[in-house]
């Protein structure tokens, strides 16, 4: 069933964004440096590569190194962006991104493909589904993920200008574009995608798209959604959250990430400190992946629209 | 070079530097005596010598020379040094390790410690951002050089040999890194615990330009340093591996592991100080 709002003419990736956002970003500002650990193509970091040769450092397969040397590059003024796959960017390097980034406040931009179940046939040792967990632990840490191609483009030239260290997460498959191109991104700003009385969705990343599917199911079945984008997870717009809850009094979250630790916690901290609310969560819960096309692994594990859609008849329900 | 004055110069302020160390872990019962002491010789002959470094603290450090303490631990010496060479005022070495204080056990740069550039503690990654630090001297055509120090026991940790590698393939010569030889790490001698072999077939074969040292006699230091620093810009990143003894300066302590992370009591204290000199007064 199509969207009144929101349509799409194209798919592509998110990492796709983030490549394309990285030229751009560099073009304007010289202090961006680039490093990759061997996975240059996956991260779509070959246009950068090649235009900017003496600002671009391959690592080689060592990730613990990556950051450490992203880390020291901060010292003396630069700006470094270090790719590669969101579970070797986290939980193989959590201690070096916590004593020489996190905590040392050095301004490195980590940025990670590939996050969640939406890799696809690698399977579970690739698909991270803890790694908005870990990087909100950390003081200091700003967490982002994007939900389509345009937003992680501009997300991606939008975190040159903040200072201090990001954690920037998108995917791997093509997912449909549907956000502005020229969008002005701000970091920490969640958007109204769709306003509405009866739920409030807040949806991250690739899930964003699967609610606006299930609000055009929820609208012919007379409910009404309003759906906010949380694009910024930390830190988190508490404003939005309590403004949306106070009108429509339940919420669903939506996120391709385990249920313990992600942008569904986010919100409950939230909510429970300051009005709390019925809320339900689409989240894998508490399992590993598997390997199989990234459509199949999303009805799977609970996260496609139809999903959402027994999520907010559910919550409307406990109001 | 360094005249025969200078060195007796450098050597009075390690007999200070000493004290204090002894003294910070005294009062607070907690810190690391052995590899601090150890290393006081080479840290007086760094700070008071062979750095081209400013006080007056600036995190991109643009036109100095930069020093990282990979082996963060031994954060005693470090801010005895730093307060002695003008970083902040000798009596806040007296907050050390209490609430509060901008001396952290580990040296961070969050509490904003005049000299502190980068958090250590947690070992093994001194290295790389000593690595990343000398690139972003090169981005910026600053001729200046990037020293670091690491523990012998340290090199056990994995990243080292990641940014062993990483270095030479990337030809970075505008850095030297020690390495304090001392033989020892918590749980006994290294050759016991986990045999680091042949050092210097390790690092030569890794594609670094390896010099061997003395890092308790000052004179022998300072030869040893200019030396590493004639080799760099050369293409090839260089390491300095110093032979130093265990909580040095202090007989009872000298040697052995177990002063690796115990303070001594009020009898030891006495002990200890009665072998240093007082210098430059105490803080």
């Amino acid at each position: 069933m199509a969207n009144t709002k929101f349509t799409y003419t194209e798919k592509k990736d998110t990492r796709s964004g983030f490549g394309d956002g990285l030229l751009e970003a560099a073009k304007q500002n010289d202090k961006i440096v680039g490093l990759c650990a061997d996975l240059t193509g996956s991260l779509k970091m070959g246009d950068f590569q090649k235009a900017f040769p003496d600002r671009f450092y391959q690592t080689g397969i060592a990730e613990a190194n990556m950051m450490g040397i992203a880390a020291g590059m901060t010292i003396g003024g630069k700006i470094p962006y270090t790719g590669t796959f969101a579970n070797f960017s986290t939980g193989r390097v959590y201690d070096q991104i916590r004593q020489s980034i996190a905590y040392s406040e050095k301004n490195v931009k980590i940025c990670a493909s590939h996050a969640g179940l939406t890799l696809g046939e690698d399977g579970a040792t690739h698909q991270i589904l803890e790694d908005i967990g870990m990087m909100r632990m950390l003081p200091h840490m700003t967490v982002i993920n994007p939900c389509d191609y345009n937003q992680t483009k501009a997300a991606t030239m939008a975190i040159a200008d903040h200072h201090g260290p990001v954690y920037l997460r998108f995917g791997r498959p093509s997912v449909p574009i549907f956000t502005d191109p020229n969008q002005k991104f701000e970091i920490g700003k969640a958007i109204t995608m769709i306003e509405g009385t009866d739920v409030t969705i807040f949806a991250t990343g690739h899930l964003v798209w699967e609610a606006i599917e299930a609000e055009a199911i929820l609208r012919e079945k007379g409910i009404s959604v309003e759906l906010i984008n949380i694009h910024t997870i930390k830190p988190i717009d508490e404003a939005a959250i309590l403004k949306s809850v106070a009108k429509t009094k339940c919420v669903v979250t939506a996120e391709e990430h385990q249920r313990n630790g992600g942008l569904g916690d986010a919100v409950a901290q939230v909510l429970s400190q300051n009005q709390p609310a019925p809320q339900e969560y689409v989240a894998v819960n508490d399992q590993f992946g598997e390997s199989g096309k990234p459509a199949e692994l999303m009805v799977k594990y609970g996260l496609d629209a139809n999903n959402i859609v027994k999520a907010v008849e559910k919550v409307i329900k406990r109001k | 070079m360094a005249s025969q004055a200078n060195i007796q110069e450098l050597e009075k302020i390690a007999s200070q530097v000493r004290r204090d160390i002894v003294r910070m872990v005294h009062e607070v019962q907690s810190g690391h005596p052995g590899g601090s002491l150890g290393c006081t010789d080479f840290f007086v002959a760094l700070y008071f010598h062979i750095l081209k470094h400013n006080p007056e603290f600036n995190m991109n450090g643009e036109g100095e020379d930069l020093f990282f303490l990979s082996n963060g631990h031994i954060s005693p010496v470090w801010y005895s040094t730093l307060a002695r060479s003008g970083y902040f005022e000798p009596k806040e070495l007296a907050t050390f390790r209490k609430i509060n204080s901008r001396l952290q056990g580990h040296p961070t740069p969050e509490e904003e410690l005049p000299g502190i550039r980068i958090a250590s503690g947690s070992l093994g990654q001194g290295l790389s951002v000593s690595i990343g630090a000398a690139q972003t001297k090169t981005l910026n055509g600053d001729k200046s050089l990037i020293y670091t120090l690491m523990g012998d026991g340290e090199l056990q940790e994995g990243q080292i040999w990641e940014a062993a590698m990483y270095a030479a393939h990337h030809k970075i010569d505008n850095l030297i890194a020690t390495v304090d030889c001392n033989g020892q790490q918590i749980d006994g001698s290294i050759e016991q615990v986990m045999d680091l072999k042949d050092l210097k077939a390790k690092w030569q074969a890794f594609g670094w330009e390896v010099i061997e040292s003395n890092g308790n006699e000052m004179s022998e230091i300072i030869k040893s340093m200019e030396h590493a620093k004639s080799l760099t810009r050369k293409g090839k990143p260089v390491i300095n591996l110093m032979k130093t003894d265990m909580g040095h300066g202090v007989d009872f302590m000298k040697g052995t592991h177990k002063w690796h992370g115990i303070a001594p009591n009020d009898e030891q204290l006495a002990d200890a100080l009665s072998q240093l000199e007082e210098t430059l007064g105490d803080y």
